[in-house]
């Protein structure tokens, strides 16, 4: 029954682009799509394990910076005598460099968060996202700084607007399913215990640094994937892709949406990805916007804590 | 020489506000352990309320001064009685996961009433600045200066010679034992962040006409609020002091001698740096509040 449920939503996403005929709705169904990766990978981390990230977008950015760079290929002096050239590669191989890029900068701050938590861990991911930014701002003979990268190449030579929702949508599949069997495997219920009862989890010989650390790896890696996949389709990416705005906004759509849940970050994603065209549609200036959402997410702490899908399932039974 | 001393003198004057800044969040986020993110718009709310008095009201600056920071006390009651008084007891990411809010919404509330140009405040200060042999200094440089050093001291009298004060020390360590010896702990609660609020207002009112005033401005100042706390430990005021002229120095010979494009990036890096060997902060013996 629920794997037949399934099947048929999955039916309907993927025959979306010939009925929904408005190129625009299209497009921004497709970032919606990549912002729900991006919020999937973070459920990873605040839902399962506990560790609320506030730098999440700091993997995202390395995934888009780390994967349009290997495609657009970069010369840079690491000292004076020294340069390192990379010649342009493909950009399903550009892609992988940016997974495994964001997957290392999510095993360091794993090993962090190992040795400080709550608010601490907090304002450690916070910072490292901040430094990613200026980094990205300074380094302009890497990163051409505001000036931005230009040019980068789609996937699989991917121009029009379907293909790419058709890729996304695979992407988000195949993301969903991962998180699927990785929290229903015995790593998966470690870190479940250990964010419920840390002390408890370690008397029974659940290994404390092991399973955050590879808890911080997937989900950076997953959030690296959704940068790569960012900076292919919009094909320019500029510092601003390290903005806490964006952190912020993949941590409403997991808390509405509902932490720990595997639906959760998909809905949340949908309805924040989607409310701001919704808004804008209703002519509200993106102040005001933003000031719906900041209220939206006082409220949400407020009446549901646990999220919309909990709160559904509840109502349900 | 004569342009190290410059830079130590620059650092000096830009350590009385980041320490003002510092202690009014080691209050906030060190002993009420609020992670504080309303503590920018707070600072920028200083700067705006400058703004409106001096610029659109023709009311005097020092008058105005003061009006800001009386005006930075009510908005933080207010926004404590509303938004925290009722997650008593929650833990910590409840009550910053709405702070996060009232900071989105705040933020945009301040570009929707005053638009994103920035502002010019005007001062009263000779323009002519201080020259001391090799260094000078600007006058506004050193009446924010001297007004943050008199409020940093206050506010060290306040928390520890004060009935108040220890009112909020015993609150904060122990609610329920002080709540059993008659203190009104949700009165305690609404009076420290106010008093927070009311130096984070005090240092964007101060610091608004010697910059300029803009909506985001106080991103950056709550960033480097929150370094400065971390490196002084959490509810310490000294610390909060110290820490705030540590990064103050850090940044300014940082920006002079090895890169200016990295001068926001110090604070950042100090933070992590100390988080990892020295998390209880630079002066902290440990954490007064568990």
């Amino acid at each position: 029954m629920k794997a037949a449920a399934t099947l048929v939503i999955l039916a309907v996403l993927a025959t979306v682009p010939w009925w929904i005929g408005n190129p625009y709705l299209l497009h921004v169904l497709i970032v919606t799509g990549i912002f729900v990766i991006a919020a999937m990978s973070l459920n990873l981390l605040l839902g399962y394990a506990g560790q609320l990230s506030l730098g999440h977008v700091a993997f995202f950015g390395v995934g888009a910076y780390a994967s349009a760079l290997t495609s657009l290929g970069f010369s840079v002096h690491i000292s004076p005598a020294m340069v390192w050239q990379v010649d342009a590669k493909p950009a399903w191989l550009a892609m992988l460099a940016g997974i495994v890029a964001a997957g290392l900068c999510g095993w360091f701050i794993g090993r962090i968060a190992f040795k400080i938590r709550g608010a601490y861990f907090v304002i450690v991911s916070i910072s490292f996202a901040e430094v990613a930014r200026l980094v990205a701002t300074n380094w302009v003979e890497l990163t051409q700084g505001p000036m931005a990268l230009n040019n980068i190449p789609p996937l699989f030579g991917f121009y029009k607007k379907p293909e790419n929702y058709w890729l996304v949508l695979a992407v988000a599949v195949i993301a969903f399913i991962l998180i699927q069997r990785l929290v229903s495997s015995k790593a998966g219920r470690a870190m479940i215990a250990l964010a419920e009862n840390e002390a408890l989890a370690t008397s029974v010989g659940i290994d404390v640094t092991r399973y955050l650390v590879l808890a911080t790896v997937v989900s950076a890696a997953m959030a690296g994937a959704a940068g790569a996949l960012y900076a292919h389709y919009v094909r320019i990416v500029d510092p601003d892709v390290f903005l806490f705005l964006y952190t912020v906004t993949m941590v409403i759509m997991v808390i509405t949406g509902g932490k720990g849940t595997l639906a959760g970050p998909v809905v949340g994603g949908l309805i924040f990805g989607l409310l701001p065209e919704g808004l804008r549609a209703a002519a509200i200036r993106p102040e005001a916007q933003w000031i719906v959402y900041g209220v939206l997410m006082v409220l949400v702490v407020y009446f549901l804590p646990q999220g919309i899908v909990p709160a559904l399932r509840r109502q349900a039974k | 020489m004569d342009q190290l001393l410059q830079h130590c003198l620059n650092a000096l004057m830009l350590g009385g506000t980041y320490a003002l800044l510092g202690i009014g969040l080691t209050l906030i986020f060190g002993i009420m352990k609020v992670v504080n993110f309303t503590h920018g718009e707070l600072y920028a709310f200083g700067a705006y309320m400058m703004y409106m008095l001096v610029m659109l009201t023709g009311v005097n600056f020092f008058v105005a001064l003061g009006l800001a920071i009386i005006l930075g006390v009510l908005l933080g009651a207010l926004l404590e009685f509303v938004l925290l008084s009722r997650l008593r007891g929650a833990d910590i990411d409840t009550t910053m996961l709405v702070m996060i809010g009232a900071w989105i919404a705040l933020q945009n509330a301040e570009q929707l009433a005053w638009t994103g140009v920035a502002v010019n405040i005007r001062n009263p200060f000779p323009a002519a600045p201080l020259v001391m042999g090799p260094v000078s200094v600007a006058w506004n440089r050193v009446f924010v200066f001297a007004i943050a050093l008199a409020l940093i001291f206050a506010t060290y009298r306040l928390i520890n010679h004060t009935k108040l004060g220890r009112a909020m020390r015993a609150t904060f360590q122990d609610r329920d034992t002080a709540a059993l010896m008659g203190v009104q702990i949700n009165r305690i609660h609404t009076a420290t962040f106010a008093l927070g609020s009311g130096l984070a207002a005090a240092a964007g009112a101060l610091l608004g006409p010697v910059f300029v005033a803009y909506p985001s401005m106080g991103d950056l100042a709550a960033a480097k609020a929150f370094a400065v706390v971390i490196l002084g430990g959490l509810g310490s005021i000294p610390g909060a002091t110290a820490g705030g002229f540590i990064l103050a120095f850090v940044e300014e010979l940082g920006a002079g001698y090895i890169s200016s494009g990295y001068r926001d990036a110090m604070g950042f890096v100090l933070i992590i740096v100390i988080l990892l060997f020295r998390p209880t902060g630079l002066f902290a013996r440990r954490e007064r509040i568990g």
